[in-house]
């Protein structure tokens, strides 16, 4: 029988997936086919995606409407693909698919999220049979060690490493943590696996705590993912009643709880000590690091966290061995990344590909370039933390020591790609804004540093910069750096400094002629109407909400500048793109 | 608010979660389930039947972007302000829903219809500019596509009304 699958994770569903699939559902006769739900599967840009699995294979629909919910099912009666054809997916979007090499997102699009036997069926839960069965804690932290498998919630630390310093603590009670705060704002691989594939996060986590020695595994979850905390909510639900979750997993010794924490809006609480302190109810505020959370981490006692992505790996290694991860990847960096690929770019989603590849073919080659004609201009790496690696530098590629060369970092995998008419000023501007706001308040540097990191900025934006400025932003930067308590304010100044590096004529051209070479500080921007193009339907004075637009019908208009608020509504109307938007000469 | 009655809905929470070490903001967030923000009169509730100081609950409900402590217009307007909807012009969205409604981050309308919120990020990054309204997201929007939208919003609750 014909499966039918549509891809629902939050933005599938923003795109009206489950539209189309109550339509499908209601529409299909379950004698011809089945309908069913799936995660997503990264092609953010061609949602809604229907997949139809035929007898002659896969046939993946795109950008459905519930209005072509007629067609699909006289395409699955008949067979006929002329019903369909106009939404068949083009060769060269599925490239976007074809250069990835999936591990944390296997399963993604493919089964369904909410099915625990869909989950078995491909193959899950005999790494977690195997390892509680076959394996000894000792044995699963060298097959880590072997895979060369780093943290991926942006430090890439060594995960082996971690799981032994938890394993090497006495004492009876200990936990296993995972850290599904997805902070960095522009990033959504970690809500992607939960929404997609919650049992490998379970798989994962349960083999952690099986080597640690826990009893408790509990997920910490923002807030903001509403879809992904009821998926996983159900899949726990359905692991306990298969036995997978609780006492005597597999019929060994091994007994384990799992448990659910959410987020209440706080990116600090992306830290693990601070995650530790909002966990136990309190503000989150980081601790001072030692004691690491490995000693002395959830009420004080032994703890290990790691990220969603780094769980997700693990049922794979544990399966196919340490070995075949490591021979994925760079000298430094092993395995494969995940990215959440945003910003101008063409076709924006969630890429997985082996460390080792160049930004060029991820951005290019898979993300298919700049959305516009305007030029690649550069990509922002590790969110708030991390920070922008231009153009000239495109064909780095994805490794930690070669990233962090640049002054960037790998980060959590977020990647914003910005083309020439994003404001390099503002970019760092908008980062400052983050960081100023969700800074904790515990220690100074972070805390008043941010904020008038953030004065400064905002004053160059507004053409109110003065000579100076660019080395007093320097300056405090480093000294942010070197005073901050924990990685929030330690990171903070890097968007500052790289587009300082790599962008200062935009800082400069701010400053020295109080002019946005991007055109996006409105304070520096202006409206006019070009003569040439004006035709004199006066529309844009009938839109002007301040009566700034004056001229005679048939002849000509133009803007009284004082009045102008920039409101942007007369370069909407106009149906002659006569309105122009600049910010005069920048140079 | 103020009425007995209404927190007496908090007291399976209460009873649920009072031995549960760590549990307040999951308290918290129960309670702003229940009335939709974070009443005065609930907080004191909670304290007397937690025994924790209103100070100490104050202090973490405040710390989170995710409490209120006013209630919210008929239509809750989050707004994103991550970064792939800042790239996209989210500020130009922002700028659109002031001039048409007169609020910014945080206010309520004077009708009372409208309640803004600027939120990091809701996972939508491949629609931005995003913003969701009572939970239903709205992706690739413009100025003008969020003044249509509110305007039809602002004649449906008018036509309601009359
Ligand atoms: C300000 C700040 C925010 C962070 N946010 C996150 C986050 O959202 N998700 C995450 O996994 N790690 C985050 N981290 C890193 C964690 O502290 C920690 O290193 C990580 O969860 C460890 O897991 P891993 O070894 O698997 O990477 C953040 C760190 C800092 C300093
Ligand atoms: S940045 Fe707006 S939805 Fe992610």
């Amino acid at each position: 029988m014909m499966k039918i699958k549509v891809g629902q994770g939050s933005c599938g569903i923003s795109a009206g997936a489950a539209k189309v699939y109550e339509a499908l559902k209601t529409a299909c006769p379950e004698s011809l086919a089945t309908v069913s739900v799936t995660g997503c599967i990264g092609m953010c840009f061609l949602e809604p995606i229907v997949d139809i699995y035929t007898e002659s294979g896969l046939v993946r629909l795109v950008k459905v409407s519930e209005s072509d919910t007629e067609d699909i099912i006289n395409f699955i009666k008949t067979g006929d693909i002329n019903f369909v054809s106009r939404l068949v997916i083009k060769d060269e979007d599925k490239q976007f698919l074809e250069k990835q090499t999936r591990i944390a997102l296997r399963n993604c699009g493919n089964i369904d999220p909410e099915s625990i036997d869909d989950y078995i069926s491909a193959g899950g839960y005999s790494a977690l049979q195997k390892a509680v069965s076959e394996m000894t804690p000792d044995d699963i932290i060298e097959q880590l060690k072997v895979s060369g498998l780093a943290g991926r919630g942006g430090a890439g630390f060594p995960t082996w490493f971690k799981w032994n310093a938890a394993k090497s603590e006495t004492g009876e009670e200990k936990y296993l943590i995972c850290n599904a705060d997805e902070g960095d704002p522009g990033a959504f691989m970690d809500r992607a696996v939960i929404e997609g594939d919650p049992h490998n996060l379970i798989e994962g986590m349960l083999i952690g705590a099986y080597t640690i020695g826990a009893k408790e595994a509990i997920v910490y979850v923002r807030a903001e993912y509403p879809l992904a905390i009821k998926r996983l909510t159900k899949a726990i639900e359905d692991a306990k009643s298969k036995g997978i979750i609780g006492n005597n997993i597999f019929g060994t010794e091994f007994c384990c709880d799992f448990r659910i924490k959410a987020g209440a809006g706080a990116f600090v609480c992306g830290e693990e000590t601070a995650l530790i302190e909002s966990l136990e109810g309190s503000r989150g505020m980081p601790r001072i690091k030692p004691p690491f959370p490995a000693a002395s981490g959830y009420w004080k006692k032994p703890s290990n966290i790691n990220n969603v992505e780094t769980f997700a790996n693990v049922p794979w290694i544990i399966e196919n061995g340490g070995e075949k991860f490591f021979s994925l990847g760079t000298q430094n960096s092993k395995g494969t990344k995940v990215f959440a690929l945003t910003g101008k770019i063409k076709k924006g989603g969630l890429v997985e590909v082996p460390m080792g590849k160049s930004l060029r073919e991820v951005i290019f080659d898979i993300g298919g370039g700049m959305r516009s004609d305007k030029a690649f201009k550069g990509v922002q790496l590790g969110g708030p933390s991390g920070g922008c690696i231009p153009a000239e530098f495109i064909d780095t590629v994805i490794d930690y020591k070669e990233l962090s060369k640049t002054g960037a970092i790998m980060g959590s995998g977020g990647m914003v790609i910005m083309d020439e008419s994003t404001c390099m000023v503002s970019m760092a501007r908008f980062f400052l804004d983050f960081t100023a706001k969700e800074s904790c308040g515990k220690c100074t540097a972070c805390r008043i540093g941010t904020k008038r990191l953030l004065e400064i900025l905002d004053r160059i934006c507004k053409g109110e910069g003065k000579e100076g400025d660019i080395e007093l932003l320097s300056d405090l930067c480093e000294r942010i750096k070197e005073n901050a308590l924990c990685g929030l304010g330690q990171t903070a100044p890097n968007p500052v400094l790289t587009t300082i590096k790599y962008f200062r004529n935009e800082y400069e051209a701010h400053i020295k002629n109080r002019c946005c070479p991007a055109g996006e500080c409105i304070d520096l921007i202006h409206y006019s109407i070009d003569p040439e193009k004006c035709t004199g339907c006066s529309l844009c004075s009938k839109k002007c909400p301040v009566s700034a637009i004056t001229g005679k019908v048939r002849e000509s208009f133009s803007i009284n500048r004082d009045l102008c608020i920039k409101c942007g509504r007369c370069m909407d109307a106009c149906r002659f793109g006569a309105v122009r938007k600049g910010s005069g000469d920048c140079e | 608010m103020d009425n007995l009655n209404n927190l007496l809905l908090l007291d399976p929470v209460l009873e649920q979660y009072k031995e549960v070490p760590g549990s307040l903001i999951t308290v918290l967030q129960k309670t702003q389930d229940i009335f939709g923000y974070l009443p005065e009169s609930a907080i004191a509730y909670i304290s007397e039947k937690m025994n924790v100081p209103t100070s100490k609950i104050y202090g973490v409900a405040t710390f989170y972007t995710q409490f209120r402590f006013n209630p919210v217009g008929r239509y809750f307007i989050q707004l994103c302000q991550g970064t792939a909807c800042h790239v996209n012009g989210s500020q130009l969205i922002e700028k659109a829903i002031k001039d048409e409604l007169g609020i910014s981050d945080g206010e309520t309308s004077d009708d009372g219809l409208f309640t803004l919120k600027n939120v990091a990020c809701l996972g939508c990054c491949s629609l931005s500019p995003v913003m969701t309204i009572n939970g239903e997201t709205f992706g690739s929007l413009t100025p003008s596509k969020v003044r249509g939208i509110l305007n039809e919003l602002k004649s449906s609750a008018e036509s309601e009304a009359e």
